[in-house]
């Protein structure tokens, strides 16, 4: 399993009630079903993902996150998860805020922009840069709101977000300290509550 | 997946129940008695019980989902895409019961049947019966006639759908799993305008006088009008350019009359009228669109979060992009009351231009999803059993 999963699932109590944003075919949650007995659901937008979520007995709403979080009632779950997918969110604000609205605490992974080969490459470059994280070319990137790890702690410090917990890897999915993480993580996991 | 077959030649059954002393206490406070409810199964009830699903008809649905009555039927039963050996809903695998709905004109007593106290048909003497009503006599014939004491799942489009969410809420230990389709809570002003013009088309039908015509002709004009306005609304404005388009019907140029139809539309509509007709009674058609009318989960339970308070069953709920009478929206007020009280709810809106009727059409996506949905409850329910 990837560490960053792992890494979720270490936050992720026995029995908890759980939202997965971006959920994909439903394999995280339905192994966190099978493993921590969650009841759990995903929000996904991609039709035939949804049905495949179905197909594997996950739950799921068929939808955008930020129109699908409004499904929810205030403190819904005891954690929601975004994995990967921050920066592709139209208003990842207020994104942020419905997760904080909805979830006791919010799972948040993203690409760090700040990531150094991605500065070198801006700069002597002089183009958008691309990486395994970004591989797309800016006409056709979904990537819409690029952060970096800074970004994301600042945010969480204006908005009186409390970072229980972070992790960060390398871009071949070594952990590393973080210390100077801004500069040399490739993915960026925090655990964020209010 | 396996070879898709008919369930063959079926027959459609009759049980009779509230036979006096008994009768049945409806939702408006009257009594009805007897009832004959006209029902189809296919399949086998499997030894443990567990393999049940009832189907609720729309509107004007019937009991016949699949097969033919007789090899003569130009037509099989209205959801054969659906239902039989190696379909969506297999019946190899599970046991599918559909009875025709209480004031129905199907073999199911409704206005059209003999009042026992008049020996005369019933025509507007008959109660004004709800959803809640007719849920209570498919109940009364699953568990006291069928012996089935569990239902895997309820599945219904439309106007079915909001039986299914009746039966989640009115008999909640009783289903695993509700699948309605293209339905909702409550139905839009928008769709309550549509049925009052197919009524008042009845009502202005000199033949119709005020239901009493089971002697004389039929309201048959009114009665095809008011089918051929339900029916534009099922269609969708690309279905309709794609079938038809502005294509003349059996003639070159416009006719610059009032006489035969000009366009291909026009033909298909009085087609249309003219065939359900001969199938269907005009006060069946005033009792169902009343009782789909008064369908509000909100007004009868406060709100419908609190519809839903006791809710016991895992729900797949369905919607089409295209469908322009039961708006996604429903579907999404349904997934979020139901969310709202923990109960395990998909939902997908499933994408189709084609409007309301998507249901019954053969949609892979539909298929797909609703046949993973089913095996996946029944995957479940047999582990339970099991531990």
């Amino acid at each position: 399993m990837r560490l960053d999963y792992h890494f979720i699932e270490q936050h992720i109590p026995e029995g908890a009630r759980v939202l997965d944003l971006g959920c994909g075919n439903g394999a995280l949650v339905e192994k966190l079903i099978q493993e921590r007995n969650v009841d759990g659901i995903g929000i996904e937008i991609d039709e035939q993902s949804v049905q495949e979520c179905i197909n594997r007995g996950v739950p799921v709403y068929h939808g955008d996150m930020l129109e699908g979080i409004t499904m929810f009632e205030e403190d819904s779950f005891d954690a929601v998860i975004l994995s990967r997918t921050l920066q592709q969110s139209l208003d990842p604000g207020r994104l942020i805020s419905d997760i904080m609205r909805v979830g006791e605490r919010g799972i948040i992974s993203f690409p760090n922009y700040g990531y150094w080969p991605l500065r070198l490459k801006f700069l002597f470059g002089g183009k958008m840069p691309r990486s395994q994280n970004f591989p797309h070319p800016w006409y056709e990137s979904p990537n819409i709101h690029l952060l970096t790890v800074k970004d994301f702690t600042n945010f969480c410090s204006i908005n009186n977000l409390e970072i229980i917990d972070k992790i960060f890897f390398s871009s071949a999915y070594y952990q590393l300290p973080s210390l100077a993480a801004n500069l040399f993580a490739a993915l960026a996991v925090f655990v964020i509550k209010k | 997946m396996s070879e898709k077959k008919s369930v063959g030649i079926v027959k459609t059954e009759t049980w009779t129940f509230a036979r006096p002393p008994e009768r049945l206490k409806l939702r408006c406070g009257e009594e009805l008695g007897p009832i004959d409810v006209a029902y189809e199964t296919y399949g086998e009830l499997n030894e443990e019980g567990d393999n049940a699903i009832l189907i609720c008809h729309a509107l004007t649905g019937d009991a016949h989902v699949a097969g033919k009555n007789s090899p003569e039927d130009r037509k099989p039963g209205w959801w054969d895409l659906m239902v039989g050996p190696g379909k969506p809903i297999d019946t190899k695998t599970y046991f599918v019961i559909c009875s025709n709905c209480l004031g129905g004109c199907q073999g199911t007593t409704g206005p059209a049947s003999i009042n026992p106290e008049t020996n005369e048909p019933y025509g507007l003497d008959f109660p004004m019966v709800t959803v809640e009503d007719m849920v209570k006599v498919q109940h009364a014939l699953v568990t006291r006639h069928l012996g089935v004491k569990k239902l895997l799942s309820v599945i219904g489009g439309s106007f079915g759908g909001m039986q299914v969410l009746q039966w989640a809420i009115d008999y909640p230990q009783m289903i695993t799993s509700a699948l309605p389709i293209a339905s909702s809570a409550r139905l839009s002003a928008q769709a309550i305008a549509f049925d009052e013009v197919g009524r008042q088309s009845i009502y202005s039908d000199p033949n119709w006088n005020d239901g009493d015509y089971y002697d004389s002709e039929p309201p048959h004009r009114g009665l095809a009008v008011a089918r051929m306005v339900g029916h534009i609304t099922y269609l969708s404005d690309r279905s309709m350019r794609e079938k038809f388009g502005r294509s003349l019907q059996d003639r070159k140029t416009v006719g610059y009359d009032f006489g035969p139809p000009d366009f291909q539309v026009e033909s298909y509509l009085r087609y249309q009228g003219d065939s359900f007709v001969r199938r269907f009674d005009a006060n069946s058609y005033l009792y169902m669109t009343k009782a789909m009318d008064y369908f509000d989960l909100s007004e009868n339970h406060g709100s419908l979060i609190e519809a839903f308070e006791f809710v016991d069953s895992s729900f797949l709920v369905l919607s089409f992009t295209g469908d322009w009478l039961f708006p996604t929206y429903q579907s999404q007020d349904i997934v979020r009351a139901l969310h709202a009280n923990a109960v395990p709810a998909s939902f997908c809106e499933i994408e189709s231009d084609y409007g309301h009727d998507v249901f019954l059409l053969d949609h892979p996506a539909l298929n797909r999803t609703i046949s993973g949905f089913l095996s996946q409850v029944y995957t479940t329910v047999g582990e339970s059993d099991a531990s």
